[in-house]
C-alpha cells in the first residue's frame, strides 16, 4: 500500500510534467490540425536553457530559491517561446496552405536541426545540476516503507496547477484566447471576421513553447540532469498524453498527461523498466483503436 | 495611345524595412543569447559558464545586413548591396585564407566558410538582380522552370530511365569508381530502394508511414537470425526475409490502418520504436544492445568471396580464374542491390497498372468515393502495407548481409524520418525522384563528411530548405494515371 502511494505521487508529478508538455501539442493540432513535432525539441531547449540559467545564477550569486526560480522560470519561458516562434515562422508558416505532408517534412528538419545545434553548442555531455529544491517530508509509514513526498513534487504539482488555471482563464476570457478558440473552430471565417490568423497561429506556438519550457524547468529539477536527446522520447509520450486526452482539449490534454505519467510510472513499479516506453506506445495504439477522440474529444464529423 | 515600359518601381519603406530588420536581428538575439552566449562547461561537482558574447552580437549584427540586404534587393536597390556583400566576402574570405580567421567572433571554420559562402550567395543574387531587375518574377518563374522540369523528367522516364539503370550497371568499371565511392553507391541504391518501397506505401497508398525503419529491422534481423541459426544461405534467407517483413507489416498494419492521416503516422512511429526497444531488451534472442555479428557475407550463388575457399569449394576468383581482389565482393554487392531495387521499382510500375494500383491511388484521393465504390480500405490499405514493408525486409537483409554487423541503433526514428524525406522531397510517387532525393540527400551528405558535427545540422537545414522550396517535392508532377482519349476510350499514358 505504501509502495502504491509513493508510485501514486511519483506518477502524478510525471504526469504533471508530460502535460504541460502536450498542452503545445494540442493547441497547434486544435488550430492548424498538424502535429507540431518540433515541439519536443523545444522542450529540450526549455530545459536546456534552465541548466544554463540557474548555472549562471549560481555564479552570480543568486541562491535565494525563490527568487532564482522565478528568474529562471521567466527566462526559460521568453527564450522558448522565441524558439516556438522562429519554428512556426521558418517550418510551417511558409508551407501554409500545400500539402500536409510539407509541414510535416520541414519540421521532422527543425526537430534534426535543433538537436544537433544544441549538441554542437552546448555539447554533447549529459550536464549535471546541483539540486535546487532539496528535502521534503514522509508522509507515512507502513510496513517499514516510508512513503517520500519531496518539496520538488509538492512544487511541480503547484505550479502546474496553478499554470493551468491561469492558461484556462487566458484561453476563456481574453480576445487572443477567444481568436484561438475561434480558429480552431473554422479558420477563413475568423479571418474574415478580423481576426488575425497568422498572429493567431504563431501565438499557439509561442504558448505552447512557453509551457513547454516550464516543463523543462521542472524536468531539470525534478532529475537534475538534462541531454540533448531527452526532446524526442518527451515529445512522443507528451502527444500520446495529448491524443489520449482528445486532442484539440486543453483539459483533455492535462488529464492525458496525468495518465501516461501514472501508466508510466507504475508499469514500471510492477512490471518491467524496460518496456515502459513500449507501454505508452501500447496505449497510444489501443486508445486510437478504439476512441480515436481521446476521452475528452469531440467526435469527428466527415463531411463529403 | 503610347505604350511606356515604367522602370523598375523604386519604393524603400525606410521605418518598415528597419523594422523588418531590427526584428530578425531581435529574433536571432534572443535565440543565440542562452545557447551562444552561455556554454555551459563540465567542471567537478557542477557546471561552469563560458561566456561567447562577441558570437551573439555578430550573430545578431550579420541577420539584421543580411536581412537588410534581402530587403534592398526585394525594394530594387542592388547595387549598395552588391558592393557591400562583395567587400565583406571578400574580406571574410581573405582572412580565412591567410589563417588570420582568429579575430572572428566564430572559432569554426566550418562555420565562417559557410557565412562567406552565403555572403557570395547574396552578392551573386544582387549582380543578378542588377542584370533583371524584378526579382518577384525570377522566383515565379524559377518555380515555373521546376515544374517544367518535373513534367520533361515524366514524360522522359521512357529513354531516362533506361540511360540511368545504363549509367548504375557501368557505374563501378568507371575510372573514378574506388572502394570509397562504390561503397557509397551501394548505401545510396539501399535508400533507393527503400524509398521506393516506402512510395508504395505514401506515394501510391497516400499512408503516411513514420516507422517503415521498423521493417527494415524485422527484414535485418530475420537474415541474421535464420542465418546464424539455421544455417541458410543469403538467397534463401533473403526471400524468407522478406515475407517475415511482410507479415510484420500485416500483423501491425491490422489493427491501425483504419485511421488516418496524422494519427497512422504517429501510430506508425510508435510501433517503429516499439520494435527498436524490443530489439534492445530481448537479450537472449537479439542478443540486445550488443547486436548481431559474424552474418555470413553473401557468396555468388555459391561460391564464396574468400582468397583460399575452404577445402573443397571452389571461390568466385577461382571460378573465373581471375586474380583476387576484395574490390570484386562490393561490385558484386553493388549488382545485387542495383537488381533488387530494380525489381522494386518493376514490381510497383506494374502493380500501378493492375486494379490494386488504381485501388490505392484512389483511395488516396477520396477515401469516401472509393468506400462507396464497393473497394475495401482496410484490405487495400494492407496490401500496401505489407508489400512495401516486404521490400524494406529486404533491404534490411541486404543491409544486414553487407554490413556483417547489425545493432538496434541503426534502425532509430531518424533512419524512418531520412526514408520519408526521400519520398516526400522527390515529389510523392515519382520513382526519378526518389532517386535524386536519394542522391542527394544520402550522397552528398556521406561526401561532405568533413562538415563533421555540422552534418546533421545541414541535413536538417537541407530539409526544411527544400521543402520551403519545393512543397511538393524536387520532381513532382502528377499525369493522371487513366485519360479520355478522343474517341471516348479510355488510355493509359506511359
Amino acid at each position: 500500500m505504501a509502495y502504491f502511494l509513493q508510485q501514486l505521487i511519483n506518477g502524478i508529478t510525471l504526469g504533471a510534467i508530460y502535460g504541460l508538455i502536450a498542452i503545445g501539442y494540442t493547441m497547434v493540432y486544435g488550430i492548424i490540425g498538424m502535429i507540431n513535432f518540433a515541439h519536443g525539441e523545444i522542450y529540450m531547449i526549455g530545459a536546456f536553457i534552465s541548466v544554463i540559467c540557474f548555472t549562471a545564477l549560481g555564479l552570480l550569486g543568486i541562491t535565494w530559491v525563490p527568487l532564482a526560480l522565478l528568474i529562471v522560470l521567466v527566462i526559460a519561458m521568453v527564450f522558448t517561446a522565441v524558439y516556438g516562434w522562429t519554428v512556426e515562422r521558418i517550418a510551417y508558416r511558409p508551407l501554409r496552405g500545400s500539402s500536409r505532408l510539407a509541414p510535416l517534412i520541414s519540421a521532422i528538419g527543425m526537430s534534426i536541426f535543433l538537436q544537433n545545434d544544441v549538441q554542437l553548442l552546448q555539447g554533447a555531455r549529459i550536464k549535471p545540476l546541483q539540486p535546487v529544491i532539496e528535502g521534503g517530508f514522509i508522509l507515512t509509514e507502513m510496513d517499514g516503507f516510508a512513503v517520500h513526498l519531496g518539496y520538488i513534487q509538492i512544487f511541480i504539482v503547484f505550479l502546474t496547477v496553478v499554470l493551468m488555471a491561469l492558461f484556462s482563464v487566458f484561453i476563456a476570457r481574453t480576445d487572443i484566447g477567444r481568436a484561438q478558440r475561434a480558429c480552431e473552430q473554422d479558420r477563413t471565417m475568423a479571418g474574415l471576421l478580423g481576426v488575425n490568423v497568422d498572429r493567431t497561429i504563431s501565438l499557439a506556438f509561442v504558448m505552447g513553447a512557453a509551457l513547454a519550457a516550464v516543463a523543462g524547468t521542472m524536468v531539470v529539477l525534478y532529475y537534475g540532469v538534462v541531454h540533448f536527446y531527452i526532446g524526442f522520447l518527451a515529445g512522443i509520450k507528451a502527444f500520446t498524453a495529448a491524443v489520449l486526452g482528445g486532442i484539440g482539449s486543453l483539459p483533455g490534454a492535462m488529464l492525458g498527461g496525468l495518465l501516461i505519467g501514472l501508466i508510466e510510472v507504475f508499469w514500471s513499479a510492477y512490471f518491467t523498466i524496460e518496456y515502459k516506453d513500449v507501454a505508452a506506445y501500447s496505449i497510444l495504439v489501443l486508445v486510437l483503436i478504439f476512441r480515436p477522440t481521446g476521452l475528452l474529444g469531440k467526435p469527428e464529423v466527415e463531411k463529403v | 495611345m503610347a505604350v511606356t515600359t515604367l522602370p523598375a518601381q523604386r519604393t524603400l519603406d525606410v521605418p518598415a524595412v528597419l523594422k523588418e530588420c531590427g526584428l530578425a536581428a531581435f529574433v536571432a538575439f534572443a535565440l543565440a543569447a542562452p545557447m551562444v552566449g552561455l556554454e555551459t562547461l563540465p567542471l567537478t561537482g557542477g557546471l561552469g559558464i563560458n561566456t561567447r558574447f562577441g558570437a551573439v552580437a555578430y550573430a545578431a549584427v550579420l541577420v539584421f545586413f543580411g536581412r537588410l540586404g534581402f530587403a534592398l534587393l526585394r525594394a530594387g536597390y542592388p547595387v549598395p548591396v552588391l558592393i557591400a556583400s562583395l567587400v565583406f566576402a571578400a574580406v571574410l574570405i581573405s582572412l580565412l585564407l591567410t589563417g588570420a580567421d582568429q579575430i572572428l567572433p566564430f572559432k569554426s571554420l566550418i562555420l565562417n566558410w559557410f557565412i562567406a559562402l552565403l555572403a557570395v550567395v547574396i552578392t551573386v543574387r544582387a549582380a543578378w538582380a542588377l542584370h533583371r531587375p524584378t526579382a518577384e518574377m525570377a522566383a515565379r518563374e524559377r518555380e515555373n522552370v521546376m515544374d517544367r522540369v518535373g513534367i520533361a523528367v515524366l514524360r522522359g522516364a521512357r529513354w531516362l530511365g533506361p540511360l540511368a539503370i545504363a549509367v548504375a550497371i557501368a557505374l563501378p568499371f568507371l575510372p573514378f569508381a574506388d572502394r570509397r565511392f562504390l561503397d557509397l553507391a551501394i548505401l545510396v541504391m539501399t535508400y533507393v530502394m527503400l524509398g521506393w518501397g516506402l512510395n508504395i506505401v505514401v506515394g501510391l497508398a497516400g499512408l503516411l508511414d513514420l516507422g517503415y525503419v521498423a521493417f527494415y529491422a524485422v527484414g535485418a534481423y530475420s537474415f541474421a537470425l535464420l542465418a546464424l541459426h539455421f544455417d541458410l544461405g543469403f538467397w534463401v534467407s533473403l526471400p524468407l526475409a522478406g515475407l517475415m517483413a511482410a507479415g510484420a507489416g500485416v500483423l501491425l498494419g491490422f489493427p491501425v490502418l483504419r485511421l488516418r492521416g496524422d494519427y497512422l503516422a504517429i501510430v506508425t512511429l510508435g510501433f517503429g520504436e516499439m520494435i527498436r526497444i524490443i530489439l534492445v531488451n530481448w537479450y537472449s534472442f537479439t542478443n540486445g544492445p550488443d547486436g548481431l555479428s559474424g552474418i555470413p557475407r553473401p557468396s555468388f550463388f555459391g561460391f564464396p568471396f574468400t582468397r583460399r575457399p575452404a577445402e573443397g569449394t571452389m571461390s568466385f576468383h577461382q571460378l573465373f580464374d581471375v586474380d583476387f581482389a576484395s574490390i570484386q565482393r562490393i561490385i558484386f554487392l553493388y549488382y545485387v542491390i542495383l537488381v533488387l531495387a530494380l525489381v522494386t521499382n518493376m514490381f510497383t510500375l506494374r502493380l500501378r497498372k493492375l486494379p490494386l494500383g488504381r485501388a490505392w491511388e484512389a483511395l488516396r484521393e477520396d477515401e469516401v468515393a472509393c468506400r462507396s465504390l464497393g473497394i475495401n480500405p482496410t484490405n487495400t490499405k494492407l496490401t500496401a502495407f505489407g508489400i512495401g514493408a516486404m521490400f524494406a525486409g529486404i533491404a534490411g537483409s541486404f543491409f544486414a548481409t553487407r554490413q556483417g554487423f547489425i545493432s538496434p541503433e541503426s534502425f532509430t526514428f531518424i533512419e524512418s524520418a531520412i526514408i520519408l524525406s526521400i519520398v516526400v522531397l522527390g515529389g510523392m510517387g515519382s520513382q526519378i525522384g526518389v532517386v535524386v532525393a536519394a542522391i542527394l540527400l544520402i550522397g552528398m551528405p556521406e561526401w561532405f563528411r568533413e562538415l563533421g558535427q555540422f552534418r546533421m545540422l545541414a541535413f536538417g537545414a537541407g530539409m526544411v530548405l527544400i521543402m520551403i522550396w519545393r512543397p511538393r517535392g524536387l520532381l513532382a508532377h502528377r499525369d493522371p494515371t487513366i485519360r479520355l482519349n478522343r474517341d471516348g476510350d479510355f488510355e493509359a499514358p506511359g
